[in-house]
C-alpha cells in the first residue's frame, strides 16, 4: 500500500520513510502560526514552560486579525502582548494593522505558507493551506507554545477520505458550494480525526481561490485537515511569491484510502446552510422565503478577490435592499488595494454597501457587523453555530459569494438569476 | 485516580462558542473564562455548579464535543469552572488535543454518553479507565488512550511532558 499525500509529508517532516495512520508521530514544522485570540496564551504558556528564545523567528508567523484593528481595551492589550513578544524575539513574520489580513488569506498571497510545508496554526482554519499541497492544522495555544519552544508537535497520522468531483459545474456554483454540499453529505463529524482529500476533474478545473475555500471549510465537518495534491495552477500560484523553496509532493501510487467518494456537480445547485450547523444545507431552489437583515461578504473562507469581483458582477448598476446591511471586507491589504484598482469598491459603494479594513470582524462576533437578538444574516463565513456572530437568538445562513450579493439586493436569500 | 462527580448533561456538536462565546476571547484568563463556560447554550450552567463541594462535576456529552475553534479557552475554562472530566460518545480533535494538553481528563464511552442522564452520580476511575453509574448502578467501558497520550496525560499536560522528556535526555 502506497502514502496518501498528507501521509507522505507527515513522513518527511518526522524523518521516516514510511507512516500509517494511527501512528503518534512527532514532526518537525515549517511554520507555527498564532492570532490575537490564541497566541497570548500561547507566549504566557511559553515563558512559563522557560522558553527565552523561538526555535526560529522566521518559522514564528503573527497575525493580529480576529479583533483588529482593536474593537475594545482588552482586545488592544492582546495585540500589544503579540507585538512585544514579536519585536522582542525578532520574527520576521508579524504582520501590524495595515499590513495584516485574515491570516489564511494572507499567508497563502504572501508566499509564507507553501506546497510539501507542514503546517501547525492556533486556529482551527489552518485547515485552509492543504489547498497548496501542504498538510496544515489547527491545533491549541499549548501546542503552538510547545511548537514555538521545539520546532516540533505531536500528531496521529491520520487517515485520508477521498473526495472526487465529477461533472460540470453550474452556473453560480464555486468551491463554497462543493464544501457545503459534502459537509452536508457527510455531516459535521463526518470527516473526524480524519483528512479530507479533495480530487476529481472538477477540482483540477478550479481557481486557487476555490480551491483555498474547500480546504478551508475541511475542520467543518471534523476533519484534521483538507488537501489539494499541487498541479500546474499551484505551482502557477506559486512560483508569483514563493519566499523560500519549496517540495511539491504527491501521494503514491496505491495510495490506502478509508473512504472514496464520488460526487456528480452537474447535479449540486448553489448551497445554502441554515443554522445552527454548517451541515444543514438545501439547494437554493429549496431554500423558500428567507428575510434578512445583515449581509456580509468576507472571512478566510471567501474575502479574495474573486469572491469580491463575483459580488460587484451581480452588484454592479443595483442597489442593497433598504431592509438590508451589506457589509464587505476585503480580507487583506492586497485584496483591497487590488478592488480599488478594478473599481469593485466604486461599485459595493454605489449599490449602498459598507467597505470594513481587513478583519475577522462580524464572523466571530468580533464587531464590524454584531447582529442583535432575532436579526438574521445570510454570510459567506464558515460557521452559523448559535450566537456565532452576535446574539444566541440572531440567524445565520452560509453561502457563496454570488448568492450573499444577490441575497442583499433581493432583500431575501436569492439566486442572482431571480434578481 | 478517582472522581466522584454530579452530571451535566448536552447533546451532540456541542461547539466552542457553546462552551465559551467568542465575545469573551478578548480576555485569556482561565478564572475569568470560568464565569463564561458553557454560556452559548447554558446560561444557567455555572450557577448550577454552585460552590465547590467534596461532589466534583462532571459533563456527559454526545458526538463530536468542543467542535468548531481552536480555542484553549473552551477547555480552560470547564476545566476552571471546576468540572473535573468531560465524557463524551466523541470529542472534535482540537478539542480532544487541547484538553490532553491543559490536562483536562476526557473520556470517549459510547455506551456512557447515552445512558447517564443529568443529575446522575458517576464514579470515574481515570487509570482503569472506568465509568461507575452510582444511581443506575451500571458501569461502561471507556475508549483507553494510546501509550504515547497516556503520558502527556500522566505528566500533567504537554509543557510539563516536554520537560521531562528534556530532563530524561540530559537537556535542561
Amino acid at each position: 500500500m502506497g502514502m496518501a499525500i498528507a501521509e507522505k509529508i507527515l513522513a518527511r517532516h518526522c524523518g521516516r520513510k514510511n507512516v500509517e495512520p494511527g501512528t503518534f508521530i512527532e514532526a518537525k514544522i515549517d511554520i507555527a502560526l498564532g492570532n490575537d485570540v490564541t497566541a497570548p496564551l500561547a507566549i504566557e504558556e511559553f515563558r512559563k514552560a522557560g522558553g527565552t528564545k523561538v526555535f526560529d523567528p522566521e518559522r514564528v508567523v503573527l497575525v493580529p486579525d480576529h479583533f483588529t484593528p482593536s474593537k475594545d481595551i482588552k482586545s488592544a492589550e492582546q495585540c500589544q502582548i503579540l507585538r512585544n513578544f514579536a519585536r522582542e524575539q525578532g520574527l520576521s513574520h508579524y504582520y501590524e494593522v495595515g499590513k495584516a489580513g485574515i491570516e489564511h488569506a494572507l499567508l497563502p498571497e504572501e508566499g509564507v505558507v507553501l506546497p510539501g510545508d507542514l503546517v501547525i496554526g492556533a486556529d482551527s482554519h489552518t485547515c485552509t493551506y492543504g489547498a497548496l499541497g501542504a498538510f496544515a492544522c489547527g491545533v491549541g495555544s499549548t501546542d503552538l507554545a510547545f511548537a514555538m519552544l521545539t520546532g516540533k508537535c505531536w500528531f496521529r497520522v491520520p487517515q485520508t477520505i477521498k473526495f472526487v468531483y465529477k461533472g460540470k459545474l453550474n452556473k453560480w456554483v464555486s468551491g463554497k458550494d462543493l464544501i457545503l454540499y459534502t459537509i452536508g453529505d457527510i455531516g459535521v463529524d463526518g470527516a473526524l480525526y480524519k483528512v479530507m482529500e479533495f480530487t476529481g476533474p472538477v477540482i483540477r478545473q478550479l481557481s486557487m481561490a476555490d480551491r483555498l475555500t474547500m480546504c478551508n471549510m475541511a475542520v467543518e465537518a471534523g476533519a484534521k485537515s483538507g488537501i489539494i495534491e499541487p498541479d500546474d495552477e499551484t505551482i502557477e500560484y506559486i512560483e508569483a511569491r514563493a519566499e523560500r523553496p519549496y517540495e511539491i509532493i504527491h501521494g503514491e501510487r496505491g495510495a490506502r484510502y478509508t473512504r472514496v467518494i464520488e460526487y456528480n456537480c452537474s447535479k449540486i445547485e448553489p448551497q445554502v446552510s441554515f443554522p445552527p450547523l454548517p451541515s444543514n444545507t438545501r439547494p437554493i431552489s429549496r431554500v423558500g422565503d428567507i428575510y434578512v437583515d445583515q449581509a456580509v461578504i468576507g472571512s478566510c473562507t471567501n474575502g479574495r478577490i474573486e469572491d469580491l469581483r463575483v459580488s460587484a458582477q451581480i452588484l454592479k448598476g443595483k442597489k442593497v435592499h433598504p431592509r438590508v446591511r451589506l457589509i464587505i471586507i476585503p480580507a487583506t491589504q492586497r485584496v483591497y488595494r487590488e478592488a480599488l484598482r478594478e473599481g469593485l469598491l466604486e461599485t459595493f459603494i454605489d449599490a449602498g454597501a459598507v467597505v470594513s479594513a481587513p478583519t475577522c470582524g462580524p464572523c466571530i462576533g468580533g464587531h464590524m457587523g454584531v447582529l442583535a437578538e432575532g436579526e438574521r444574516a445570510i454570510a459567506t463565513t464558515n460557521r452559523n453555530f448559535v450566537g456565532r456572530m452576535g446574539h444566541s437568538k440572531a440567524e445565520i445562513y452560509l453561502s457563496n459569494p454570488a448568492i450573499a450579493a444577490a441575497s442583499a439586493v433581493a432583500g431575501k436569500i436569492a439566486s442572482p438569476e431571480a434578481l | 485516580m478517582e472522581i466522584k462527580a454530579k452530571v451535566h448533561k448536552f447533546g451532540n456538536n456541542i461547539n466552542t462558542d457553546d462552551i465559551i462565546p467568542a465575545k469573551y476571547l478578548n480576555i485569556y484568563d482561565p478564572k475569568e473564562l470560568a464565569k463564561h463556560c458553557m454560556e452559548g447554550v447554558d446560561e444557567e450552567f455555572v450557577r448550577k455548579l454552585g460552590r465547590p463541594s467534596v461532589m466534583g462535576h462532571c459533563i456527559v456529552a454526545g458526538k463530536n464535543f468542543g467542535c468548531g475553534s481552536s480555542r484553549e479557552h473552551a477547555p480552560l475554562a470547564i476545566k476552571q469552572a471546576g468540572v473535573s472530566c468531560v465524557i463524551a460518545e466523541s470529542f472534535a480533535r482540537i478539542f480532544y488535543r487541547n484538553a490532553i494538553n491543559i490536562g483536562l481528563p476526557i473520556l470517549e464511552s459510547k455506551r456512557g454518553s447515552r445512558r447517564i442522564d443529568s443529575g446522575d452520580e458517576i464514579l470515574v476511575d481515570l487509570s482503569k479507565g472506568k465509568i461507575t453509574n452510582l444511581s443506575k448502578k451500571e458501569n461502561y467501558k471507556v475508549q483507553p488512550f494510546p501509550p504515547f497520550i497516556q503520558k502527556i496525560i500522566t505528566a500533567g499536560g504537554l509543557l510539563k511532558y516536554a520537560r521531562e522528556e528534556l530532563k530524561s535526555q540530559g537537556v535542561s
